[in-house]
């Protein structure tokens, strides 16, 4: 018998890391699928069943959209979907992270796993990842379905690698921005940074309208620029509902990339500082 | 429960021995050199550690003793690659926690002073996930947490969560945690605090169990006698720094700390001034036919009291000499003030 009898090499904690992290998420299943698809649903339902049903909100001329009668679920799928990868992808490692290290730091036990604590960084990120993707294709097919008669999305996977890159680029930025916060915030600031940063991010992050259509509001539209939920919408906009005026993709795929990378590198490097005391 | 489970037989021997052929003298359990780690606060660095040197040898069983806020969990911080040191060097069974940590984490135990088990698994995941990021098959993990929990009598708690836990079932959890993946060495910051009796002496015997297995053991306590029970080798340390790192009766015959004569005297006290002027002497009280003598070298006195007595016309109704405890010596080295 040697003293170390099991293979106790990074590669299977890394494994076993994730078994921890599904282990953890299956015991909160049904909240979390209900958690995850409620609030675009009811959008779906109010804004593309509601008020068309009610008449008040119909087809209408959308930029790029000659024929000017793109029905509003157009628009509204992407964003949907768009903002709840980013957001689910982001709370995934923001919420139990901040409880994490709040000590008496209940994380001890994956940084004396014997792998370096920028794998367990990098498995946090992977982590939040999956979970976002997982609430985007829970939440796709909802929104896609919820609508007014006549008032189906014009929806279909134009360029499925486009959608892949958008979406993994878009999900990447997010958990990496929520390790970096996670890391940074104390429990009670998470309430705020949800009303502060978060809300304001979705409400303008062109989910209920494309970009273009801010021309009227010149400075919007530059202000939201700074918002990178624009981007992870406009490239699925491109990907989607390529009909429907967006930003070129020589826009989109650069900034989340540039984005990605380096809040990648940056909220590794900052957890790993922050752990090791 | 067999004991065999919760040990790992003579594996921490084998190490040493495979260790041994691969590079030459077997480096110590633990090597510390200059060791430092200065927090940045937030109005002012505290200076947590300060030039920590600590040699303590594979199969030691090994006590750090001092004060509050001495810098004894930092220090265990900094050799389980928790802490990042800020100066210095340490190397734990051979590897270097800075350089290569992970190296260092495959071989070692904790138990934290806090009380940090995972808050989102019930104790037996607890301890099944342990295993698993040692490696262990998911089955035999499970079979091992079940082991331990029964050793431990916590059998009945195994589906409940840490907050559901009393303060010593909580260590008692931690304790089986650090076991789990059967580690060479193990670091317990202050392992007995808020146990129950019955559970503190069961884990004395475990503890002698493993070092009788050839595992190495770093412990700190405040229960001096617990120290005094265990401990092969003691240091003693305050302010960030080694005071004193020897056997227990090396520290107390290095320290010379007094031994305390006390004598009742039937009748009237004799004359005391010889006493006074004994080599050795620091001290002399009286409280009625009760007579003190604080003395680093006893031999001889109790008998030259006991005459004294006599020739004065006093029977001795009482006398009782107390050797110099580990707490005198730990008060002497470290002082009598509190610490912030
Ligand atoms: N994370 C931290 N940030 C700043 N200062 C710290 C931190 N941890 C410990 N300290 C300070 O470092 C010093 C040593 O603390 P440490 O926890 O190592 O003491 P200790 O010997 O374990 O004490 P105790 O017996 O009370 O557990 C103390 O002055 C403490 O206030
Ligand atoms: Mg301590």
């Amino acid at each position: 018998m040697t003293a170390i009898e099991h293979d106790a090499g990074p590669a299977r904690a890394l494994t076993a890391t994730v078994a921890r992290d599904l282990r953890v998420m299956r015991r909160s299943l049904v909240s979390s699928v209900i958690r995850i698809v409620l609030q675009p649903l009811l959008f779906a339902f109010v804004f593309a069943y509601v008020l068309p049903e009610a008449g008040l909100m119909g087809r209408g001329t959308v930029p790029g959209d000659a024929a000017g009668d793109t029905p509003f679920s157009t628009i509204l799928v992407p964003g949907l979907v768009g903002s709840t990868v980013i957001t689910q992808s982001l709370m995934a490692v923001v919420f139990p992270l901040v409880m994490e290290l709040t000590p008496p730091s209940s994380i001890e036990d994956r940084l004396l796993a014997p792998l370096p604590v920028r794998m367990i960084a990098l498995q946090k990120i992977g982590s939040a990842m999956v979970q976002g993707l997982i609430g985007g294709l829970l939440v796709f097919p909802a929104v896609l379905l919820v609508h007014a008669e006549g008032q189906a999305p014009d929806v279909r996977v134009d360029d499925g690698i486009l959608l892949a890159a958008v979406v993994l680029l878009g999900a990447l930025t997010a958990s990496a921005a929520g390790l970096l916060l996670g890391t940074l915030l104390k429990p009670q600031q998470t309430q705020v940074l949800f009303t502060v940063v978060m809300l304001p991010a979705i409400m303008l992050g062109c989910v209920y309208f494309p970009w273009e259509a801010l021309d009227e509001v010149r400075w919007l539209q530059a202000v939201v620029l700074a918002d990178p939920i624009v981007y992870m919408n406009e490239g699925l906009r491109a990907a989607l509902t390529p009909q429907v005026a967006h930003m070129p993709t020589w826009v989109v795929l650069p900034v989340l990339g540039v984005l990605a990378a380096a809040l990648t590198a940056l909220s590794v490097r900052v957890f790993t500082r922050k752990v090791a005391k | 429960m067999p004991t065999e489970s919760v040990t790992t037989g003579s594996a921490a021997a084998d190490a040493v021995a495979s260790d041994a052929a691969a590079a030459g003298p077997v480096p110590p359990a633990v090597r510390a050199v200059d060791l430092r780690k200065t927090y940045r606060g937030r109005r002012q660095p505290v200076e947590a550690v300060r030039g920590l040197d600590l040699t303590v040898p594979r199969g030691d069983f090994f006590g750090l003793l001092g004060p509050n806020g001495a810098g004894k969990s930092t220090t265990i911080g900094m050799l389980t690659t928790l802490v990042r040191p800020t100066g210095g060097r340490a190397e734990v069974l051979g590897h270097d926690v800075t350089a290569a940590p992970v190296e260092v984490k495959r071989r070692i135990g904790v138990v934290s002073q806090g009380g940090t088990l995972d808050r989102d698994l019930t104790v037996a995941e607890n301890l099944e996930f342990r295993g698993r990021y040692f490696g262990m098959g998911a089955r035999a993990a499970r079979r091992r947490a079940g082991e331990l929990l029964e050793r431990f009598g916590l059998a009945g708690r195994r589906d409940a969560m840490p907050h559901q836990l009393s303060g010593g079932q909580l260590r008692r959890v931690m304790i089986c945690r650090a076991l789990v993946h059967r580690p060479e060495m193990l670091f317990l910051d202050e392992p007995t605090a808020g146990l129950d009796p019955q559970t503190r002496l069961n884990l004395w015997d475990l503890l002698r169990e493993l070092h009788a297995d050839g595992h190495t053991l770093l412990l700190t306590t405040h229960y001096l006698q617990e120290a005094e029970a265990l401990c092969r080798h003691l240091a003693v340390i305050d302010r960030g720094e080694v005071l004193a790192c020897d056997t227990v009766d090396g520290l107390k015959a290095a320290v010379e700390a007094e031994t305390v004569v006390t004598v009742t005297y039937d009748g009237p006290v004799p004359e005391l001034s010889g006493v006074r002027a004994r080599r050795g002497v620091e001290r002399v009280e009286q409280a009625g036919g009760s007579v003190r003598v604080f003395t680093r070298d006893a031999d001889g006195l109790l008998g030259e009291l006991v005459a004294l007595g006599a020739a004065a016309g006093a029977t001795v109704a009482d006398a009782s000499q107390q050797r110099p405890s580990l707490e005198t010596v730990f008060l002497t080295l470290t002082g009598r003030e509190y610490r912030e």
